[in-house]
């Protein structure tokens, strides 16, 4: 496969620069993790991951911090691509972080704990002393996002300092740290939603089904799509709709919005992206609408 | 589709970040939902208009303030290219940002209002573009709107920047004149301005050739990590897994392994696990030598007859970018690319002032944002080409041995 260097694709591109960064965590870091959500970007890390270290083993292990809120078919998915690749998975319940911390569990009609996944992940990051979290985030998913670093260093209570980031310089990543901290790594930061699309389509990547159309039974709440289950509180006036919708992202099913759609492939969702025209978060996060700076609270409190 | 990065360079009020939200405006890179909370957000601030510099505006404190803070990456693509956008702000820490946004960059916009002319910043940004060699530049003449869309004050402005960058080793320079506010030469060629016939600045972005801004010739492969499965069918497996930064390799090929200098041949390379003949830079694969050697992480492979220089004198330009001053006899460790060493400023020999590239005295220290000649002892040798040569192998950082921080940029000039 001689390649002429004019051929050389973006997406080839984006996939060399985040192996290199996947290969940069594995040279620099004694205890590594992979934080895996069971969404398309930490499918997309896995399958990255898999081009990266192949014929060997991860040289870390999956984590997913469980907010007891899934959907059932990520579940799924997770179990059935664990077997299939034979890595580590490691699962630490939110559920658990709140019975051991005595933490009020949230109430309300949507319950989020979405919130409460940064004590449970920063206790993992405790209990088995990593050093380094590679994640799925993206540049271009919210404006704190667009300025943080590839290899972002965190002070041992998971924080983020916007003013006191190292600067990045060519590709070369400083990952030294002192006992204590640890470095979120973003391996596709500068992916975009449809490069990852695009990506998932060339490399014909499996995903959980809910990603695809299909029918369901939905809560119409403030104008957004949410999935009826166990984790909502329907009460008697509540309408309740049933529509073929698809999620964009898997966040816990009572945060994460439905959209209607008819896109049953991966082809049909790059071509509904193109013509729909609305960010990813915009779409489906309802946790961020709060406040214009919802994020930026989030991450600086260990959060991604 | 390849993919273009670039970074856009400019002083407060200059309009840069109307420019970029205009760019990415018309080129219907904006999301509904991004566009309703700008206007949102214009409308919070009395702004009858979409103000559309707020696109690129960030994080609480910059809203509080008014003010950007560091390196803010946007993304877009059109049709033909996909789009890195590394936006750096004009004003504290000026050469520090700019200098991390411009190290990765395959072009640099930089930005003059076309009632203020060429100024001191003009250069400023010129220069750190040069010195970083940022293989295109486009000079944008904004505020064309207000000069009445002058033809004459265009080429009056290119003149006299043509002049001031004489003595600069200047490669490749494309001048615009724009109107970010109104649209005009940014997305769609201005009718205001007929007497302008080169290509608006959107065009540009997507036909500048730049699959030689990395250097083919000359094949580099830093090892990051040995792959060795711990499963019988793979016994002998020892894969140098790495990303080629610059050249190309082949299959067969006679290979120096550095810094011991070892000689061996490639006897395969993979990608994803397939073997392939070859492979060149930017792809990240795996190289299986042909003799069994010691080699680890942070050791260079390149071809047997493309030697490295390898050194433990290293002379380079350094931008310093911490608020602890760096001084002669100061003690850091080098970064480059996997390979970290300790090394010593064994002196500094100038310093560059970066408005007029005049050389000044240091006093034998650094203050941040500070560009400086200095010459560093390493303490072990390290496998390296000339920024000039080789951007990709002639880079390195400088970290605190006590802080961990990230304190210098670091241009290697020669050996």
């Amino acid at each position: 496969m001689s390649r002429h260097p004019y051929d050389f694709d973006y997406l080839d591109y984006l996939e060399s620069e985040a192996i290199h960064i996947l290969r940069e965590v594995a040279g620099q870091f004694e205890r590594p993790a992979l934080l895996f959500s069971g969404g398309k970007d930490s499918i997309t890390l896995v399958h990255l991951a898999l081009k990266a270290f192949r014929p060997g083993k991860f040289p870390f292990p999956l984590v997913h911090i469980d907010t007891g809120h899934n959907f059932p078919e990520v579940l799924q998915f997770r179990d059935a691509l664990i077997d299939r690749i034979g890595e580590r998975l490691i699962v630490r319940k939110v559920e658990d972080t709140i019975k051991q911390k005595n933490l009020e569990p949230p109430k309300g009609k949507l319950a989020s704990r979405n919130f409460l996944q940064a004590y449970t992940l920063l206790d993992t990051i405790e209990e088995f002393e990593f050093d380094a979290c590679i994640g799925g985030a993206r540049r271009d998913e919210e404006k704190a996002r667009a300025k943080e670093r590839i290899f972002s260093v965190r002070n041992e209570f998971g924080e983020w300092d916007p003013r006191l980031q190292r600067p990045e310089l060519w590709n070369i990543y400083n990952g030294k740290i002192h006992k204590g901290e640890n470095v979120r790594v973003f391996p596709i930061s500068n992916w975009t939603e449809l490069d990852v699309w695009h990506y998932i389509l060339r490399e014909n990547i499996a995903l959980p089904a809910i990603y695809y159309a299909h029918t369901r039974k939905c809560l119409v709440y403030e104008g957004q799509l949410v999935a009826v289950s166990p984790h909502i509180q329907i009460e008697p006036d509540d309408v309740i709709v049933e529509k073929t919708v698809r999620f964009r992202t898997v966040g816990d099913m009572n945060c994460t919005a439905a959209i209607e759609s008819q896109a049953r492939t991966t082809e049909e969702i790059i071509q509904e992206i193109l013509q729909s025209k609305i960010s990813e978060r915009g779409a489906t996060r309802i946790d961020d609408k709060f406040s214009e700076a919802a994020m930026e609270d989030r991450k600086k409190a260990g959060y991604f | 589709m390849d993919l273009l990065r670039f970074t856009t360079s400019g002083s407060v009020d200059d309009g840069k970040s109307t420019l970029i939200g205009r760019l990415l405006y018309d080129s219907e890179s904006i999301f509904i939902d991004q566009l309703q909370a700008l206007q949102r957000a214009s409308k919070h601030r009395g702004s009858e208009q979409l103000d559309l510099a707020l696109i690129t505006d960030g994080l609480r404190a910059e809203r509080e303030q008014g003010i950007t803070i560091d390196v803010a990456y946007k993304y877009f693509s059109t049709a033909k290219r996909k789009f890195i956008i590394a936006d750096t702000p004009g004003h504290i820490q000026y050469t520090r940002n700019m200098v991390t946004g411009a190290s990765t960059a395959n072009l640099a916009i930089i930005l003059v209002d076309a009632r203020q002319g060429v100024v001191e910043q003009t250069l400023r940004h010129t220069i750190i573009a040069t010195m970083l060699q940022i293989p295109h530049l486009v000079l944008c003449i904004n505020k064309m709107d207000l000069v009445q869309y002058s033809e004459d004050r265009f080429y009056e402005i290119v003149h006299a920047y043509q002049e001031a960058i004489k003595k600069l080793q200047v490669k490749d320079v494309y001048y615009i004149p724009i109107s970010a506010l109104h649209g005009d030469n940014v997305v769609y060629k201005s009718d205001r301005m007929p007497w302008y016939t080169g290509k608006p600045l959107l065009t540009y972005l997507e036909e500048v050739p730049i699959a030689l801004d990395i250097n083919q010739d000359i094949a580099r492969f830093p090892v990051q990590y040995v792959i060795r499965p711990q499963e019988d069918a793979y016994h002998d497996y020892r894969g140098y897994a790495g990303k080629i930064i610059s050249g190309a390799f082949h299959e067969g090929q006679a290979v120096s392994v550095w810094p011991s200098g070892w000689q061996s041949t490639i006897d395969r390379i993979e990608y994803a696990q397939q073997a392939i003949a070859s492979a060149r830079a930017p792809q990240s694969v795996v190289i299986l030598l042909k003799d069994d050697l010691d080699i680890s992480r942070g050791d260079m492979i390149t071809p047997a007859d493309q030697p490295p220089t390898l050194t433990q004198d290293v002379v380079a330009t350094i931008c310093w970018m911490d608020s602890t001053p760096l001084k002669t006899g100061d003690k850091l460790l080098l970064q480059h690319g996997p390979a970290v060493v300790r090394c010593v400023v064994k002196h500094i020999a100038y310093k560059i002032n970066i408005n007029s590239l005049s050389q000044e005295d240091a006093g034998g220290s650094l203050q941040l944002n500070d560009v400086a000649r200095v010459h560093i002892r390493t303490a072990k040798p390290i496998a390296i080409d000339p920024y000039a040569v080789n951007r990709a192998n002639g880079s390195a950082i400088l970290i605190n041995e006590t802080s961990f921080n990230t304190v210098g940029a670091c241009l290697i000039e020669e050996a």
